[in-house]
């Protein structure tokens, strides 16, 4: 048995401990907000926040999440009112959306560790995000903008 | 907003029950006691087993629905892969019916003949068309819809239809408002009208506008369904061991070990492999990683992408098939006052989507469902109906959202598709087939490797007089069921030549050749086809004569391009606002090309510096001319994604194979470009009245040949070969 916490609820699972945790959240949990995009760390579609650190699912064995508190996209805020989505909204970033859970959980860490990130920080926390529909410029614009709405009072 | 999640399950659970033939009257009452003009939804499934003709009548109505709850759904027969289709479509439809923007939503069509593309005839979605085939269809539904709404409540008020108008989701009297929700039932009786006016452009409210996605916010909290998304009770998932090389034969299989791992269900050689099946994706990997299968490879065994590129260079030195002869190139090329050569080549390059190909499928005795994010639903569907061993009407095929797709899910062959209800059949319960990654990356289909050899002169003033073009290749379309009408009669694919065989420059000599190269790697289109290997080639050279006429590039340009006003639009455009005669920091150069492709056309202006035999892109600035439009907000996006997309290949990608395997299996060996690596990107749009093009790929072809030219204004350099490396000999 491996216990751990998605989006606040409690979880027990009796399953192989070496499985990825990116599987056990799209199958046994039926979150398919995160995605599979390469199954090596590389393109962070799977990005998922372990106790508050974004971490590539595909490569995380499920028992790296036990006793923990695992936060997906789903459980990023309960009605689009973070600051990143309400951004992500008003600059229209997405275009095929795969990768764009993963962004989202990328750029909450960045701004929670840095509310006023620079272009350089966005580069930094970003560059392990791959977009092949080419967002990336609404992506930087969106984070600038979730990072002034935040000030302004926006979760 | 859709929830298609909940779409697929209803339709799924509804199969069984049988819709009668009065639900496909002409027009209807919807379930929810609203209009729905054209058919029945949750019927989806029986519609194709209606009557055809009665349906066919309808098909430019087949688009909307009202339900009394006010809700406007446009069905919308193209896919959503990232190009904006479900906002686009529904602008044209809701701006000719007087919608409230804010009730309108959109749902994938399913498969049925009145969804066919206009000019192409079949379901597809493809050639970056889907907005100006989709320009009449969509305005003329949205305004037969409006005229019978406006005819019910004429009924209503009993007073003409004519002394009453439309807004924001209601017809109005001088003192009374009727909302489209009230006037669903009604309308629901009433013929649809067989002539409508379209509106003046002038009054458009929203065509033009740069509107907000309907698709947005499905897509930041997971809920937005793509086809690997895709439940159903008591499917098992599958995922297959394909040949390692194209055209290998399985010999045989051991599945000793694999067959005793957890959750395995069953493991079964199909056509495409051997499949092994198991209750979640991730058992199903594990035991395929764990299957000994003995391959006969084959005649490509040997084959090396190396040695076939300098096939590919000898080839080019003998006669092609003619595509373009004006006046004559050779004569004038052994007089011209100077003269240059080059060759340029282009690899194999994977579409790359960031969802890997998928498909789930429940097969029964007498129906078949499948799920995918398809860009080619006809095909797929009779293609997966011959598998099956069904009629075509008994298979429902449900467009999901594409996680991308550049082509690639538009496979004439549906091979994702047909694997897919192999794997069914064996399953006997309802699948998912996943491709890995890696899968996705060995599994054919490419951009095809090409070669251009080009040789230009130029007369003692400066003026170019001759360009002779040869190019080596595998066609697209030979060997397809497509063949014969997209060749179109002609000796060479149009598709490996688009981009050159225009060439819009005024020089009085030029001579296209094309050789078709038969290489056994399945190849297909990849965003922006022949273009993206064209504009390269053509462009590099203009510039290349450019410096042997000892001429700026951009003025070079403008010189041959009196004649072409739109060439001549972007280019000063992209030009002016890049500030062309600006210097830059030292170390920065400017780099410049202008392509024509799928209606539009397009100018990139690039920054760049290289440093250590490193390239920086700094700011691209792109101009794009795609006549009359829709949504500027899409076509900016369209336009800096297609940079993206085009610098990526440019500076990082290409597929190479030896001894007949490929030597690239992950982003992290066929790189896509990453935030940090993403310039600024500007997209300047051309406004005018000309007849609307493309946007999903007309940004791709100018980004390599502008950052190619800039490598050459910085170092001096010239590139001929992509991806980019400073440190190769030209």
């Amino acid at each position: 048995m491996i216990a751990f916490s998605v989006n606040g609820k409690r979880v027990d699972l009796d399953l192989e401990p070496s499985t990825p945790l990116l599987w056990v959240i799209r199958e046994q949990l039926g979150l398919t907000g995160t995605k599979y995009g390469c199954g090596m760390a590389q393109c962070g579609a799977c990005t998922v926040h372990i106790n508050g650190e974004a971490v590539r699912s595909c490569v995380a064995p499920v028992s790296r999440a036990a006793g923990k508190s695992v936060t997906t996209i789903e459980g990023l805020s309960p009605d689009l009112s973070n600051a990143l989505q309400l951004a992500w909204l008003e600059v229209d970033v997405p275009q095929c959306g795969y990768c764009q859970s993963g962004q989202l959980m990328s750029a909450a860490v960045l701004l929670r560790d840095k509310p006023t990130p620079t272009d350089d920080d966005i580069d930094e926390a970003m560059t392990g995000n791959i977009c092949r529909c080419g967002t990336y410029p609404r992506i930087r614009r969106a984070i600038h903008r979730a990072a002034e709405m935040a000030k302004a009072g926006a979760r | 907003m859709i929830g298609l999640r909940n779409g697929l399950e209803r339709v799924s659970r509804k199969t069984s029950a049988g819709i009668e033939r009065r639900d496909f009257l002409k027009v209807s009452i919807a379930a929810s006691g609203g209009l729905l003009i054209g058919f029945h939804f949750p019927g989806v499934r029986t519609l194709a087993s209606a009557q055809q003709s009665a349906l066919g009548a309808f098909m430019p109505n087949a688009f909307v629905r009202i339900g009394s709850d006010e809700r406007i759904t446009v069905i919308v027969n193209h896919s959503e892969m990232g190009q904006g289709v479900y906002t686009s479509l529904p602008m044209l439809l809701a701006d000719e019916l007087d919608a409230d923007w804010s009730k309108v939503s959109y749902e994938p069509a399913p498969v049925d003949p009145k969804y066919n593309h206009p000019a192409f005839g079949m379901q597809i979605t493809g050639g970056s068309s889907s907005v100006w085939s989709g320009l009449d269809q969509f305005r003329q539904a949205g305004a037969g819809a409006r005229a019978m709404l406006v005819a019910a409540a004429a009924q209503q008020w009993n007073v003409d239809a004519s002394t009453l108008r439309t807004e924001s989701g209601a017809v109005l009297n001088r003192s009374s408002r009727l909302t489209y929700g009230q006037l669903a039932a009604a309308a629901a009786k009433l013929t649809p009208p067989e002539h409508v006016q379209l509106k003046d452009p002038k009054n458009f409210k929203l065509i033009g506008k740069p509107i907000k996605r309907l698709d947005t916010s499905v897509k930041l909290n997971g809920q937005a369904e793509f086809g690997i998304d895709v439940k159903l009770p008591g499917m098992l998932n599958a995922v297959i061991a394909r040949p390692p090389i194209f055209g290998a034969k399985m010999k045989s299989f051991d599945d000793a070990r694999a067959r005793s791992m957890p959750g395995v269900r069953k493991i079964v050689a199909i056509p495409a492999g051997v499949a092994v099946i198991a209750d979640t994706f991730w058992q199903a990997k594990v035991a395929r990683d764990a299957l000994r299968v003995e391959w006969d490879e084959g005649s490509m065994r040997d084959f090396d992408t190396g040695k076939m590129m300098r096939d590919f260079r000898d080839r080019a030195k003998t006669p092609g098939t003619s595509v373009r002869k004006d006046g004559d190139a050779e004569h004038a090329l052994a007089n011209s006052a100077k003269k240059i050569e080059a060759v340029y080549e282009v690899p194999y390059l994977s579409h790359l989507m960031m969802e890997p190909l998928n498909c789930t499928v429940d097969l029964r005795a007498d129906s078949c469902e499948v799920w995918t994010g398809s860009q080619f639903q006809t095909v797929d569907r009779a293609n997966a109906a011959k598998v099956a061993g069904l009629p075509n009407e008994k298979v429902q095929l449900h467009t999901t959202f594409l996680g991308g797709g550049f082509g690639r899910r538009a496979n004439p062959q549906s091979d994702f598709v047909v694997e897919a209800v192999y794997v069914a059949k064996a399953a006997g319960v309802p699948v998912k087939v996943i491709w890995t990654r890696e899968d996705d990356m060995a599994g054919g289909w490419y951009r095809p490797a090409f070669l251009h050899a080009i040789e230009g002169g130029i007369d003692a003033s400066g003026n170019a007089v001759s360009w002779k073009s040869t190019l080596v290749g595998q066609s697209i379309m030979a060997g397809t069921p497509f063949a014969a009408m997209m060749l179109k009669g002609k000796a060479y694919d149009p598709a490996s030549v688009e981009g050159v065989d225009d060439l819009p420059y005024a020089i009085p000599n030029i001579t296209v050749e094309s050789h078709q190269a038969e290489v056994g790697v399945p190849v297909q289109w990849l965003r922006s086809v022949g273009h993206s290997h064209t504009a390269f080639a053509v462009e590099c050279f203009v510039d290349e004569l450019a410096a042997l006429a000892g001429k700026d590039p951009y003025q070079f340009r403008r010189a041959l391009l009196q004649k072409q006003p739109r060439y001549l639009g972007v280019l000063d455009l992209a030009a002016q606002k890049a500030g062309w005669d600006k210097p830059l920091a030292k170390g920065m150069a400017r780099g410049i090309a202008v392509h024509f492709a799928f209606g539009s056309y397009s100018a990139h202006v690039v920054e760049v510096s290289v440093e250590d035999n490193k390239v920086r892109v700094h700011r691209m600035v792109c101009a794009i001319d795609c006549g009359q439009y829709v949504n500027p907000g899409i076509i900016a996006a369209q336009t800096e994604g297609g940079a993206i997309f085009g610098a990526s290949a440019a500076l990082f990608q290409e597929l190479t194979f030896e001894n007949g395997r490929l030597q690239q299996t992950n982003f992290n060996t066929f790189p896509v470009m990453r935030m940090n690596e993403c310039p600024e990107i500007e997209t300047h749009i051309v406004e005018n009245n000309e007849k609307a093009g493309g946007i999903g790929e007309p940004g791709v072809p100018c980004a390599a040949p502008a950052i190619a030219n800039a490598i050459f204004a910085v170092t001096g350099k010239r590139i001929r070969r992509l991806p980019i490396r400073m440190t190769e000999a030209v």
